[in-house]
């Protein structure tokens, strides 16, 4: 056992790099929640985002391209469960585990082709004097774009859940829609929406995996990643900045565990596999011991009787 | 008063299976409040959505200020000077009071401002209210306050109050109508829907009346008696309820010294309650909401169960059982909560009657149901009851309150039970239909039932009961005979020690 071989300053950078996909998929479904809508086809949205991706960055070469890709295919396959939920009223539980189920198929169908292939790589932010910092400067400054999209987009949506008046009034319709209804917004189209946005996210969060993190495609690839994020935006207590905290600790100890594991310390490795699952969960009850905060409406269909 | 502020000419919709509204024209003049009568099911809520945009009508006009109306949707209302106050409010229970007034607002200022105008609206119409607080918290009148303020900032031409009263205690009553009188005096119309009558003829100038979505008249309430008004919306001779002579029997419903906590957070524990009803007797119980009738019922129906000796029926202890074998001892309840307490609002009517009729009306046998004779018994509720509702099969949800009300009240009268206990019989359901249910519950007790009324209506205690109790802050005062009561001797007796305050704020 040699603990002295985990460096701390890779250690972080690369937990950084294991938590983006799981805070770009939660951050979206938390705005998807926070409008009264229960998607729990997080898992599905995000391998779809993780091939289209895939394919059209080693297509085109492009990784942003390629991002570009994954959130619109993400968005295309929520609307699926738009279609489903919004249109045909059906079921919100069932038709998300059915998108995660039909994700998951397609994603291997699309994917055929492109098993073992390598993905042109994404430049790394290089400031120059900035990421030549010691310590500071490969942690803050040494990432992929995405990484720090991630973390702009929780500062955006907390910024746009709190100060403006379209924060206001996605939180109404997922509050009371029948509320919302009868002061004149459109509950369906702003539902709508959310869910896109939701798709988006999880379809970029997606490629994070395939793009980046891997980087390689392989089928199932995600990995739970999906379930991970739909979990913590309930133990984060539908607020932007703790579900930022949840992924990075979770992300945390997946790194640190992997090293452990590597070190080879005397714990048995199912119990070092289980710990990021269990740290997280067990901090994140602790912190939404407080009122819970789900949005009123949430997972209730929407039916305008008039 | 030249021109009306808004004429409504010829307006009609209909839906599948009913015309919702028949040719209905009136017009409403400027600074008038016109009250909006009707039975429930008139298609009153049906026309003031035309006018707030939410329903768009079959054919006919709307004119406002002498140019043609016709709002696709309740922004276009709104911007047009019409504000609307809910029967059910709409407001956001996570929602701070400045974000659910800014949400029913056009363009609304920066918080900062808007709550700023918030208390210097709430009190200049003597409606005082914190912005920041959560509407999740607020009793029932502060929350009307929420919605009412939300209307003022935008000021409304005319402001549509369907039925404000239903919810609010007699204080809360009070202060509303001095803050429309202050707005009429202003030149604010209102439109004023309402099933009380006195209200309506100390409130009103003018009233249409609708029956079955037609207007069938006109009158002054303040000239109009409130029988005269009751008959134009049943559109025959209201029947007063009547009571024989009784005699009462044996005790058969005895609590003494009994104190409870109440369930609840924000409940009201009762305190140290003393009550006996004799066979054929109707206690009526008054008081302001909030003071523990809830959980008076609770106890009665055995929601909440206390130590056996606490409650008695006919001698015995029954303050451990819960309410199925209450029921089978054939003490029944009806609480006042008519969606997801009285009735589970997404099953049907027969599901429902199942729910309460299974112990008594020998609906299931060993574990099975017996689905034909549960329908037989909601179509007889149904029936005797006159629930207009187009069958058993309909969901609860989807009757309107006053036909719900008639359901659950029926289906525990036609059990026959031997203790009846009910809160707010007849709340929301129009006069008609509140004589019918209190001819029930006087009909019950002259076979012999002990009848236990809890109500805010204290016409209504007046009219049924033949003693009469307050409950105030969880003690229930001394039960006094009604004959001869007088209204001060009721008021000191819901005051209580503290006397009648202004609601609080």
């Amino acid at each position: 056992m040699d603990l002295s071989a985990i460096n701390p300053v890779l250690l972080i950078a690369s937990l950084m790099v294991a938590a983006t996909p799981i805070l770009l998929a939660a951050i979206g479904e938390l705005v998807v929640e926070k409008a009264g809508v229960l998607n729990l086809g997080v898992e599905g949205m995000m391998i779809v985002g993780a091939i289209s991706g895939f394919a059209i960055t080693v297509e085109s070469g492009s990784p942003w391209l390629g991002f570009l890709a994954s959130a619109i295919g993400g968005a295309l396959l929520s609307l699926l469960f738009v279609l489903l939920t919004q249109v045909a009223l059906a079921n919100q539980v069932a038709s998300g585990l059915a998108l995660t189920l039909f994700g998951l198929g397609f994603s291997s169908l699309m994917g055929q082709s492109y098993v073992g292939i390598k993905p042109p790589q994404m430049g790394k932010l290089d400031i120059p004097f900035l990421t030549d910092l010691p310590f500071i400067g490969p942690i803050l400054f040494g990432h992929d774009p995405i990484l720090y999209l991630g973390i702009a987009l929780t500062a955006a949506v907390w910024a746009l859940l709190k100060y403006t008046r379209v924060g206001l009034v996605l939180r109404a319709v997922g509050e009371n829609h029948d509320a919302a209804h009868a002061l004149g917004y459109k509950v369906v189209r702003i539902r709508i929406m959310a869910i896109m946005f939701g798709g988006a996210c999880a379809g970029l969060g997606g490629a994070y995996i395939s793009l980046i993190r891997v980087p390689q495609w392989t089928e199932g690839m995600t990995a739970g990643v999906g379930w991970i994020a739909l979990a913590l935006v309930v133990f984060a207590s539908w607020k932007p900045w703790r579900a930022l905290l949840g992924a990075y600790l979770f992300g945390g100890v997946t790194v640190v565990q992997l090293n452990l594991q590597a070190a080879g310390v005397a714990i048995p490795v199912e119990y070092l596999a289980m710990s990021p699952y269990l740290i997280t969960i067990i901090v994140l009850v602790f912190l939404s011991r407080d009122k819970s905060g789900a949005p009123a409406s949430l997972g209730r269909i929407f039916h305008a009787t008039h | 008063m030249t021109t009306p502020l808004l004429s409504l000419q010829g307006l009609t919709k209909a839906y599948p299976g009913v015309v919702a509204n028949d040719t209905v024209s009136f017009d409403i003049g400027q600074g008038e409040v016109h009250a909006l009568l009707g039975e429930n099911g008139a298609g009153k809520s049906t026309l003031v959505k035309m006018i707030y945009g939410l329903v768009k009508p079959d054919s006919g006009k709307m004119v406002l200020n002498g140019q043609a109306f016709a709002p696709t949707e309740p922004r276009a209302a709104r911007a047009d000077g019409i504000a609307m106050v809910f029967q059910h409010f709409s407001l956001f229970d996570a929602l701070n009071v400045a974000e659910n007034i800014a949400l029913g607002m056009e363009n609304p200022p920066k918080m900062g401002d808007l709550a700023a105008r918030i208390r210097e609206v709430s009190e200049t119409y003597g409606l005082p209210l914190d912005p920041f607080r959560t509407v999740g918290d607020l009793s029932a009148g502060e929350r009307q306050r929420v919605e009412i303020i939300r209307c003022l900032l935008q000021d409304p031409k005319l402001l549509i109050m369907d039925e404000p009263t239903s919810v609010l205690t007699p204080q809360e009553v009070d202060i509303l109508f001095e803050t429309l009188q202050k707005l009429r005096s202003e030149g604010t119309s209102i439109l004023y829907i309402s099933h009380k009558l006195e209200e309506i003829r100390t409130l009103c100038d003018h009233a249409t009346i609708l029956r079955l979505g037609k207007n069938v008249g006109e009158c002054t309430p303040a000239e109009t008696s409130a029988r005269d008004m009751a008959e134009m919306m049943v559109g025959t001779t209201l029947q007063t309820p009547e009571r024989s002579g009784r005699d009462f029997g044996e005790v058969s419903l005895d609590i003494s010294g009994l104190s409870v906590p109440s369930p609840s957070e924000f409940g009201t524990a009762l305190r140290n309650l003393h009550l006996t009803v004799r066979r054929g007797e109707v206690l009526g119980v008054g008081g302001v909401a909030g003071n523990g009738q809830d959980e008076l019922l609770g106890v009665l129906s055995g929601e909440i169960t206390t130590a056996p000796d606490a409650v008695k029926m006919k001698g015995q202890p029954i303050g451990k059982l819960g309410p199925t074998a209450r029921r089978k001892l054939g003490l029944l309840s009806a609480p006042e909560e008519r969606l997801g307490h009285a009735a589970a609002p997404d099953m049907s009517l027969t599901e429902n009657a199942l729910l309460t009729g299974s112990v008594r009306e020998g609906l299931e046998s060993n574990g099975f149901l017996k689905w034909g004779e549960t329908q037989s018994f909601a179509e007889r509720i149904i029936k005797e009851f006159d629930v207009r509702t187009p069958g058993p099969d309909n969901a609860a949800r989807s009757l309107s309150g006053g036909n719900l009300q008639k359901f659950v009240i029926g289906r525990e009268v036609l059990q026959n039970p031997d203790v009846l206990v009910v809160n707010q019989p007849t709340w929301g359901v129009d006069a008609a239909a509140a004589a019918s249910i209190r001819q029930a519950i006087l009909d019950l007790a002259a076979k012999g039932t002990a009848v236990v009324c809890i109500s805010q209506d204290l016409d209504e205690l007046m009219e049924i009961s033949d003693s009469f109790a307050a409950l105030n802050e969880g003690r229930l005062s001394a039960p006094r005979e009604t004959t001869g009561l007088t209204v001060d001797e009721i008021g000191l007796m819901m005051g209580g020690a503290h006397g009648m305050e202004v609601a609080h704020v």
